[in-house]
């Protein structure tokens, strides 16, 4: 609910006297439980997210894409078997023409599936008039965003685990060995780093749906800002870059620094975080993100992969960048929806 | 006697530069039902809205059930049940299954929560619909699952915002006997409506709103005694010119308003042979003569009328 803040409120106060004791700042906590009922919205949500048209029409794309990505891969692999002692991880990261490979569909997948998750979770309830009856039971609205934002994140979760042991399962089959014990580690450490990419968009998602009242204004601002970030601020990026740190050709320091702006604006895509944390954490040879001069080759043993613990310190910035992104974003949300009149 | 279920004291609310609520002074006592009364966007709505703590007032002092709902939110929504004057369901569930998700955000254990629809579900006959769809039930059904939560939550309180408007009069008659059941079972009942008529027969009291403030509050008979002089209306349909002021030359005629054709006459007792003479003695051809009886309609018309006047 809005704080008690206006000039007025304290005016009118003064002159009414026992209000006073309502609008006095530190009586206005409230009390309770900001998590009464939020089991009761996530299993509900969960329910309807599962059951509904929309998800199982994505979900079953989502498994054709991925299957098909694997299956196009596994004859190239299969050449390598013998040579590769991570058979299992090429298996999601390689492409095979014209298929791109695993994880970069996942990479455009993953934002569809959240968006289509979140873009009308706040605005159908008000559509649908179920808000004012569901915000007149004994819970704070808290527990209906957070737990509508905690069972979209528990169906991404439960379709991306499915679709991890399915193509496992298929991996095993058809390449005729299992997954070593640090493979299946990587792959856990993947399917986090996808559900808090997911996470991202659908607290993105949230977010426009409770700015926008028509839930299909919301999908469309939702798709124009995953369009940016998927296929525009790759080529948006140099210009900015220009712009911002010019490059002088006789200064080798202008150019250094250029590549390090030019990837700082990168990354505040989504999806670059998440292209980088997958690619250092399902292909152990990744040593470096961004720019390698020759003084930190020196010594470098080069050619052997790296221990899953240097992987994950590699991609720590980004998989921190992609959960502040998403705690941000759900923050926002938050308080617009706590400001948000109940009445339509 | 105990604490009023409900009372404000000088509750305002105002969104930018209009006052939605002003300085509103309410006690509701226990097993009342409470008719807030007025056109749409009086405020009644939004008194509603900051009795459940779902909107926070400008300033002035709430209690529902002895508890603050800016502080307490959680403790009056317990104890209290809320219809809209928006209705929605979730169209796909079933009735049952709209209750149970309400029983769960409650926190009802499971077959205490089942017991309780199925029997909130009967009382208001909706037991063979209780599994179909939302989306197939009729306005009238959807406002009686309405009652049937309130029912299964035992609110002592239940407050409902223009519970009877767009309901066909067989609709209306039974939804009213619904409420007098809850009334007849101790619950405290706040209605809001702008369908005076429809409610006027409901009410232990009642407040009429307009633009934010109470005009008027009281008994319904007390009102129309008080602002109608405790008159008789008389209703004449004639032909002829200046039976107007005929009529209103009568002695005891308090007031004469033309009305749809019709001369609507005040009176302090019935004078209708006094009135049908003075019309025939101004040469008017007289069709028609019937007492009518007061409603809050007219009190209402009446009393902002003379506000206006007086403003």
């Amino acid at each position: 609910m809005p704080r008690e803040s206006s000039a007025t409120a304290a005016l009118d106060a003064a002159t009414v006297g026992r209000s006073a004791v309502s609008v006095d700042k530190s009586a206005t906590r409230r009390e309770g439980s900001a998590f009464a009922g939020l089991g009761a919205v996530t299993m509900k949500e969960l329910a309807d997210n599962l059951a509904s048209a929309r998800m199982r029409l994505l979900e079953l794309l989502v498994f054709v894409a991925g299957i098909g990505a694997v299956y196009a891969t596994i004859s190239g692999v299969k050449a390598t078997i013998s040579q590769d002692p991570f058979v299992f991880l090429r298996l999601f990261t390689t492409s095979h023409d014209p298929l791109p490979s695993f994880v970069s569909f996942l990479g455009f997948l993953i934002p569809i599936v959240a968006i289509a998750l979140g873009f009308d979770s706040i605005s159908s309830e008000f559509n649908r008039r179920t808000m004012s009856r569901v915000l007149a039971q004994p819970i704070y609205r808290d527990a209906l965003l957070f737990g509508k934002f905690l069972a979209g994140l528990i169906t991404l979760a439960v379709m991306l685990v499915a679709l991890w042991l399915l193509l496992t399962g298929l991996g095993i089959l058809l390449l005729g060995l299992p997954p070593s014990g640090e493979e299946v580690l990587r792959g856990l450490v993947f399917l986090g780093a996808a559900i808090a990419y997911g996470g991202v968009w659908l607290a993105l998602a949230m977010l426009l749906s409770v700015a926008f009242r028509s839930a299909a204004t919301a999908a469309l601002a939702c798709l124009a800002i995953w369009l940016l970030f998927a296929f525009f601020w790759q080529m948006l990026a140099p210009f900015v870059t220009l712009w911002i740190a010019p490059v002088n050709p006789f200064d080798p320091y202008s150019q250094l620094h250029a590549i390090n702006v030019g990837m700082a604006i990168d990354r505040l895509s989504p999806n670059r975080l998440f292209a980088e944390s997958t690619l250092a954490i399902l292909d152990p040879s990744t040593k470096a993100l961004g720019p390698v001069l020759s003084s930190d080759i020196e010594g470098m043993i080069t050619g052997s992969p790296l221990p899953l613990g240097q992987s994950m310190l590699l991609i720590w910035p980004q998989l921190t960048g992609l959960l502040a992104a998403m705690v941000a974003l759900f923050t926002v949300a938050y308080v617009s929806f706590q400001r948000q009149e109940v009445r339509a | 006697m105990s604490e009023p279920v409900v009372l404000t004291e000088a509750l305002t609310k105002r969104y930018g530069s209009t006052l939605a609520v002003d300085r509103l002074d309410l006690a509701i006592e226990e097993g009342e039902v409470f008719g807030l009364l007025g056109p749409n966007g009086a405020g009644k709505t939004t008194t509603i809205l900051m009795l459940l703590g779902l909107t926070e007032p400008t300033s002035g002092f709430a209690r529902v059930a002895g508890f603050d709902p800016l502080r307490q939110p959680l403790e009056v929504k317990r104890r209290a049940g809320y219809m809209p004057d928006q209705l929605g369901f979730y169209d796909d569930l079933s009735g049952a299954a709209n209750l149970r998700y309400i029983a769960r955000l409650v926190g009802l254990p499971n077959r205490e929560a089942d017991e309780r629809i199925k029997a909130a579900l009967e009382r208001v006959r909706l037991a063979e619909a209780a599994e179909k769809p939302v989306k197939t039930y009729s306005r009238g059904m959807r406002q009686r699952l309405a009652i049937a939560e309130i029912l299964m939550k035992r609110a002592s309180l239940a407050i409902l915002d223009e519970p009877t408007s767009g309901l066909d009069p067989q609709s209306t008659r039974e939804f009213l006997d619904l409420i007098r059941s809850l009334k007849a079972d101790g619950v405290t009942i706040m209605l809001s409506s702008h369908l005076l008529d429809q409610v006027q027969s409901i009410c232990d009291r009642v407040a009429l709103f307009s633009r934010g403030k109470i005009g008027l509050m009281g008994r319904v008979s007390d009102l129309l005694s008080e602002v109608l002089g405790g008159s008789h209306v008389i209703r004449v349909e004639a032909s002829g010119a200046g039976l107007g002021e005929a009529v209103a030359k009568v002695p005891g005629v308090t007031r004469v308003q033309r009305e749809d054709g019709q001369l609507v006459v005040e009176a302090k007792g019935d004078l209708r042979s006094d009135i049908a003479r003075a019309v025939v003695e101004a040469g008017g051809g007289l069709t028609m003569i019937a007492a009518g009886h007061a409603s809050l309609a007219d009190v209402y018309a009446r009393y902002f009328e003379e506000v206006r006047d007086a403003a």
